[in-house]
């Protein structure tokens, strides 16, 4: 018995929009979660810019009790516990009551690093000999699964309760996970997603790897360029996304919304072989993992309108799209629509792919395909073999039937998620 | 003086009290767990509080012995005694 898996519920906490609404109005029109940070400055960052959701006005109380507030300072957990619950409640899902959990109902909850901040203050205090003094919660703020944790008890989930971690394609990865869980009849939903710290302890790695841009600290909004002959590299982010998906049987008893169907999905890794290496794709890896979650949708290639991928803004973009194109078989004016989200709200790490999952989606429920920006000037290596048309500067009023999500990771490994209009 | 320090404590046992206890429910017999439903997590919490706020170190017996409200004001008083 194989079920059909629908997506019931999306929650996002992303750079560019706080909420459903806020995000979909961003991605709409172009506009830009990228700011300067004067932290960053201070820090004698080169990448001085990044991308971190505005929660400063959220009531958190509609989220968190007074004790679990009281001392978190694990931004991850504030994101994810965000984009977690308004998931969940915007699936019109209700919380387990205090004696039972709800045995048919999981968590898989990705992140890379969580509690970095709490981890600091935890790291000064053992090395001043006052380890007694950290509290109780240093554990639990700065454990990976401390997410998922968070968000099982909240929500009461008596299924699989778990975090899962495959650097940037962590959140692509959690989405697939809970899917197979509920194709294969174990469980009745599932709430994926994935989160990422923000602030200087999480990006100040890819800075000295000298892989983020340098001159766009005047100029923030036009720094992620994704697709361009000027990327000059990736943003950092932070957020989370969320989605609550579910078996169609369970969603269409419940009278469910549904934003789009799961039809396949493929993960694989390239062995850090053949070109592939700890921060590099093996390219045949990526290929094949395209072209496995087509095989394992059921559908032709030529039957994705759109892509949204996982380019990031560096050097390494073209040869994303040239993998896309061989997978598919596909090029110039036959080449799917692409975008990549990441233009507006840089690279939010282990949440790009979930964040970027409810962006894909949204476009089914808008009948829209989302532009692009920053990339006016295409890169002439991707100009080569795909027809500019099919890489859009503004919001098209098309509506799109299948699209194809991935992400990429450093450890050289992939995910690509199969999504469908659900009609 | 003992009344000002059972506020300085119910102040500080308040902050760690679930959404729906109030903190009226405190009272010099409650048990922390049992009754207030405080989290057990949480009692180290409250002994670091108790001790920035009372100027005192506990050491782990005292918060073994620790489990109602009163217990807490009788090694307050114990440990600003042998101040």
């Amino acid at each position: 018995m194989r079920n059909r898996v629908v997506v019931t519920g999306m929650g996002v906490c992303a750079p560019n929009g706080v909420g459903l609404h806020e995000f979909v109005t961003s991605l709409k029109n172009g506009t830009s979660g990228i700011q300067f940070h004067p932290e960053l400055e201070k820090l004698n960052f080169s990448c001085q810019i990044a991308g971190k959701p505005n929660i400063d006005t959220i009531y958190l109380n509609k989220y968190f009790t007074n004790v679990q507030l009281k001392g978190l300072n694990a931004s991850g957990v504030f994101y994810g516990v965000i984009a977690g619950r308004d998931a969940w409640e915007d699936a019109g899902l209700t919380i387990a009551g205090s004696e039972n959990p709800d045995w048919d109902s999981g968590i898989v909850f990705g992140t890379g690093i969580l509690g970095v901040d709490k981890f600091r203050e935890a790291i000064y205090q053992v090395d001043e000999g006052n380890v007694r003094r950290l509290g109780s919660t240093s554990v639990i703020q700065t454990m990976a699964s401390g997410i998922s944790a968070y968000l099982g008890g909240m929500l009461g989930c008596g299924n699989q309760v778990t975090t899962n971690s495959s650097a940037c394609t962590t959140g692509t990865e959690a989405l697939l996970m809970g899917y197979d869980r509920i194709k294969n009849g174990k469980v009745k939903r599932m709430l994926v997603g994935s989160c990422s710290d923000s602030g200087p302890y999480v990006w100040g790695g890819f800075d000295a790897m000298r892989i983020l841009p340098r001159n766009y600290n005047d100029t923030p909004e036009e720094a992620s360029r994704p697709m361009s002959a000027s990327a000059a590299g990736f943003v950092p982010g932070s957020g989370a996304g969320a989605l609550v998906l579910e078996s169609l049987d369970s969603a269409l008893e419940r009278g469910a919304t549904i934003y789009g169907e799961v039809i396949g999905g493929a993960v694989n890794s390239g062995g850090q072989r053949s070109g592939g290496s700890m921060t590099a794709p093996n390219n045949e890896a990526v290929q094949r993992c395209i072209a496995s979650a087509i095989k394992d949708a059921s559908i032709e290639p030529n039957a994705i309108d759109a892509i949204n991928g996982h380019l990031t803004a560096t050097t390494k973009d073209p040869d994303e799209l040239k993998n896309w194109s061989v997978a598919l078989g596909r090029s110039e004016a036959d080449f799917p629509y692409v975008n990549s989200f990441k233009g507006h709200f840089g690279h939010c790490l282990a949440a790009a792919g979930s964040i970027e999952c409810v962006g894909t989606l949204l476009q089914f429920k808008e009948k829209q395909i989302f532009g692009n920006i920053n990339c006016e000037d295409i890169h002439p290596e991707i100009d080569k073999f795909i027809d500019a048309s099919k890489i859009p500067t503004t919001t098209l009023a098309i509506a799109p039937k299948i699209i194809a999500k991935a992400s990429f990771g450093f450890g050289d490994v992939n995910a690509c998620a199969i999504f469908k209009a659900y009609s | 003086m003992q009344e000002e320090k059972y506020q300085k404590l119910k102040a500080i046992v308040q902050t760690y009290l679930p959404d729906d206890v109030s903190a009226e429910e405190i009272q010099l017999e409650s048990n922390f767990t049992q009754e207030l439903n405080i989290n057990s997590a949480n009692l180290v919490d409250i002994v670091l509080d108790v001790e920035d706020a009372f100027d005192i170190m506990l050491e782990n017996e005292d918060m073994d012995g620790m489990q109602t409200v009163k217990d807490a004001l009788e090694i307050i008083d114990t440990k600003l005694a042998a101040k």
